[in-house]
């Protein structure tokens, strides 16, 4: 992008270097937080999260510190992480993390998230990291305050501390009948305890009586009230409402500005930045309307092209190659070679990106919506020269994200508002800011030759380009494969997105795989199997095949049942669907979709479920009908009367098959459910009506002519 | 007539109000009455999630104008709990845990309760099509419409008279 204040994120998956980072300050922790206990926690770089484009020449520094919990006088809880709540329930699995350690009712427990002042370092809430590495590490700092309660028990009650044990919130000398409530054991106390040392153990799965079961959404009866606060919602006295005067198209630079002047409304021009801040949301947007702005514009690619630029301005990268792919293809008796391709698609996530910014003294304090935090924080401190010391970001639980809010332009266009204007600043980005100037999930090619010998895949060659590498790999069993993963130039700013490219790669593997086996006539879940090694894909593909009676009835005419699985991020997934179509596919209808997953020991049934629902009514604007359409640097189709989403006419019946691995670590699950989607909707309709649809979506025009 | 918004009847009180004749409902509600529940999401109608009832009929306060709805009797998300305790439609969708983000849950909540009103006992078509014009893009939609369904059946089990 021209516009030099967009911020470009990272763009496929998201790699960061660790930090060493200490804040903590003991006393000023226990006069906000009152008397206690607090065990704060040593993170090693590899358990931070991940991701970010933070590092460059920093060394691997090891740890970072901060509170992760706090036991008051009165026994409540209080938990400190830097991941954020966008509605995938990690404030919910998290609370049941601690409440289980600590023996307490979920609801003694308070979570205090994403706020670079008060929580400690996270890289970001993607990648599905929250489950398999933060519910551990608040796991972690529970289990050692539960120790120490122990130990200060013994002490209290006079008794060897191997005969207490904690239940309800107090510690119980089961022998004597005594206990003490832990808000007795840590009354008028500093204590301090650091988690990583002393081993505390973990409760085992087979013994949990918090994680593993159904706990409501935390804070539930404030959504269903409208009592919850989001960025959008934040009123401060005095503030501002901003709005930005936008660009004609991408890539275009501002020329010149005409002047405006109007009592109490001001005008920013920065580079290419040019907002408005005015005491009321209708000034600001009629004198950002009316501002005569000249712009400098560049012709930019049309989506009629975006296929071929994305092929010729590849560069070759070589993700893995084993064996050697032309031995096994002359080993073959049958080839196939086939192209899927799949258009950008925006989040659109109903509540729209938001800041408010507020300046005191040079320090900024910004309430954003955005899943890195931090990350947030060193975007505002770069833009205004400022250290990150200085810069307080607070990210009240999101009104979603799905991947497409890493990224803080938002609140650098409200704090420079704020900056200016000497007050405080909102700006919310209009729909049609949403769609134009967030970033996009990646559009794809991908090309893949395959040869199979008596039912056996002896060759595979994968070339993905531009959409990504997660989930590149075969998933089966093949002697001999090349997988390689292009990097493009990208019509349209491009970044993450639920799933990454696992998505697009799912798709071209899931779908080849039903055109191999279609080839050699083989029914494609004993051919899937008959290429498999992994016990625990094995197992996902065999019970969401029992649960949907594969292979026990025919579908009858213009009815068609499909399916694709697969691994990634943890987790373990099988889609399997049923349509109606009629041949010309202008009435095509999900019917029917079961999902079989397993991603370990499962936190919360019911957040998992809502998850895999969603991630399946998801996957289906993607797999039949989004697609951002754009010309010459204009998005075509940027509102919600112009770009397709799923709603309630669309949705299928939906079933959920649940493989709970209590003897595995829990691994997230915000996802992986959405790869088998298109894959399985896709085969559906070949099997319906005979026609191999591979490209994405499935029912959209092919980019257009 | 006088050219600014003056009074609107919201939540059963008349409030005062200064607004453009052509503002639309939602800022009104939002930014002058502090009434943050509706929210915004699309600006033309076609999410859903700035639904409040006008007469017992939802509407899209996003392109609804305010001087179009004074005199009526407006009710938002904040206004339908009576006497603190919750809609039905409120409470089934925590028992259905019927959200994931609940950005869109205040306008779901009340195109479900203009619905119920409308029609008590709606079959499931009748849900969906009802609600088709509201979005959830965290994909809860068997949820609400599981929630709408408990909502239909706890409201044939409440005495006469309510």
């Amino acid at each position: 992008m021209a516009t030099d204040y967009l911020y470009e994120p990272e763009r496929y998956e998201l790699r960061e270097e660790p930090r060493y980072h200490f804040h903590f300050d003991r006393r000023d922790f226990f006069r906000l937080m009152g008397l206690g206990m607090v065990v704060v926690g040593v993170v090693s770089g590899q358990e931070s999260g991940g991701g970010g484009r933070r590092g460059g020449g920093a060394r691997q520094r090891p740890q970072e510190i901060g509170p992760w919990l706090h036991i008051g006088e009165d026994g409540k809880v209080t938990a400190f992480t830097g991941k954020a709540e966008v509605g995938q329930n990690t404030r919910t699995a998290l609370t049941q993390g601690v409440a289980e350690e600590l023996r307490v009712p979920a609801d003694w427990v308070r979570f205090v998230m994403a706020d670079t002042a008060r929580t400690p370092y996270d890289a970001g809430t993607f990648g599905s990291r929250s489950m398999p590495d933060m519910l551990p590490q608040v796991r972690k700092a529970a289990a050692a305050a539960r120790e120490l309660l122990i130990g200060r028990a013994a002490s209290f009650l006079s008794v060897d501390r191997a005969q207490l044990k904690v239940v309800d919130g107090k510690v119980l000398d089961a022998a004597s009948g005594k206990s003490v409530a832990y808000g007795e054991l840590v009354k008028g106390q500093k204590l301090f305890e650091t988690a990583s040392i002393g081993s505390a153990p973990l409760t085992p799965p087979a013994e949990w009586k918090v994680l593993g079961t159904v706990v409501p959404k935390v804070d539930g009866r404030a959504f269903v009230t409208g009592k919850h606060q989001y960025t959008t919602d934040i009123k401060l006295p005095g503030m501002l409402y901003g709005a930005v005067v936008r660009p004609p198209s991408f890539g275009a630079t501002l020329a010149s500005v005409g002047s405006t002047s109007e009592p109490g409304v001001t005008v920013v021009r920065e580079k290419d930045f040019l907002g408005i801040a005015a005491p009321d949301r209708a000034t600001a947007q009629r004198v950002a309307a009316g501002v005569k702005a000249q712009w400098t514009t560049t012709p930019q690619p049309s989506d009629t092209e975006l296929f071929a630029i994305l092929k010729n301005t590849a560069k070759a990268r070589t993700e893995s190659t084993k064996g050697s792919i032309e031995e096994g293809l002359a080993a073959a008796d049958k080839k196939l070679s086939t192209t899927y391709t799949l258009a950008y698609i925006a989040h659109a996530p109903l509540e729209p990106r938001a800041a408010v910014a507020k300046w005191d003294d040079g320090k900024l304090t910004a309430w954003v919506g955005t899943q890195r935090p931090f990350g947030v924080q060193a975007e505002l401190a770069n833009a205004f020269g400022i250290p990150e010391s200085q810069v307080h970001v607070v990210v009240p639980d999101t009104g979603s994200g799905y991947g497409g809010k890493h990224t803080g332009e938002v609140a650098i266009e409200a704090a420079r508002l704020a900056k200016q204007a000497g007050k405080p600043v909102k700006v919310v980005w209009t729909r049609e800011e949403e769609f134009s100037w967030a970033y996009a999930r990646p559009a794809g090619v991908i090309e893949v030759t395959s040869g199979v010998k008596d039912g056996k895949l002896v060759a595979w060659d994968f070339h993905n380009y531009n959409s990504g590498g997660s989930g590149l790999g075969p998933l089966y069993d093949v002697p001999h494969q090349r997988v390689h993963f292009h990097p493009s130039e990208s019509p349209l700013r491009q970044g993450s997105y639920r799933g990454l490219a696992a998505t697009a790669n799912h798709f071209a593997r899931e779908v080849h795989m039903d055109e191999i086996a279609h080839e050699i006539r083989k029914d494609p879940l004993e051919f899937r199997l008959a290429n498999l090694k992994d016990d625990r894909l094995k197992a996902v593909f065999q019970r969401a095949a029992d649960a949907f009676g594969w292979g026990s009835r025919s579908a009858g005419a213009g009815r068609g049942f499909g399916f694709g699985g697969g691994f990634e991020k943890g987790g373990y997934v099988a889609t399997f669907a049923e349509v109606t179509a009629d041949k010309d596919l202008k009435r095509v209808k999900v019917e029917r979709v079961l999902t079989a997953f397993e991603c370990g020991a499962v936190v919360n049934p019911d957040c998992l479920r809502n998850q895999i629902e969603g991630g399946v009514i998801q996957g289906l604007g993607g797999a039949l009908f989004e697609q951002m359409q754009f010309a010459d640097g204009k998005l075509l189709n940027g509102r919600f009367s112009r770009y397709r989403v799923p709603r309630f006419m669309d949705m299928p019946v939906i079933e959920t098959v649940l493989v709970d691995r209590k003897d595995l670590p829990s691994a997230g699950a915000g996802e992986t459910p959405i790869v088998g989607v298109a894959p399985a909707i896709s085969n559906a309709i070949f099997a319906a009506v005979g026609v191999r649809l591979r490209a994405m979506p499935l029912l959209g025009s092919p980019q257009r002519a | 007539m006088p050219d600014r918004v003056q009074r609107l009847n919201v939540n059963g009180k008349d409030l005062q109000v200064d607004a453009a004749r052509n503002e639309r409902l939602l800022w009104v509600l939002r930014d002058h009455l502090g009434l943050t529940g509706s929210k915004y999401g699309c600006g033309e109608g076609q999410c859903g999630a700035c639904t409040v009832l006008v007469d017992n009929v939802a509407v899209r306060s996003c392109i609804t104008l305010a001087e179009s709805v004074v005199g009526k009797k407006i009710v938002t998300i904040e206004g339908l709990a009576q006497n603190g305790s919750l809609h039905p439609v409120q409470k089934a969708f925590l028992d259905a845990e019927a959200f994931q983000c609940g950005y869109c849950t205040s306008g779901m909540v009340m195109a479900s309760a203009g619905l119920l009103r409308k029609n008590p006992q709606p079959s499931e078509t009748q849900i969906k099509q009802a609600l088709n014009g509201n979005m959830c893009r965290c994909g809860t939609y068997p949820r609400i419409v599981a929630a709408v369904r408990m909502a239909a059946g706890a409201k044939t089990e409440a005495p006469s008279g309510n």
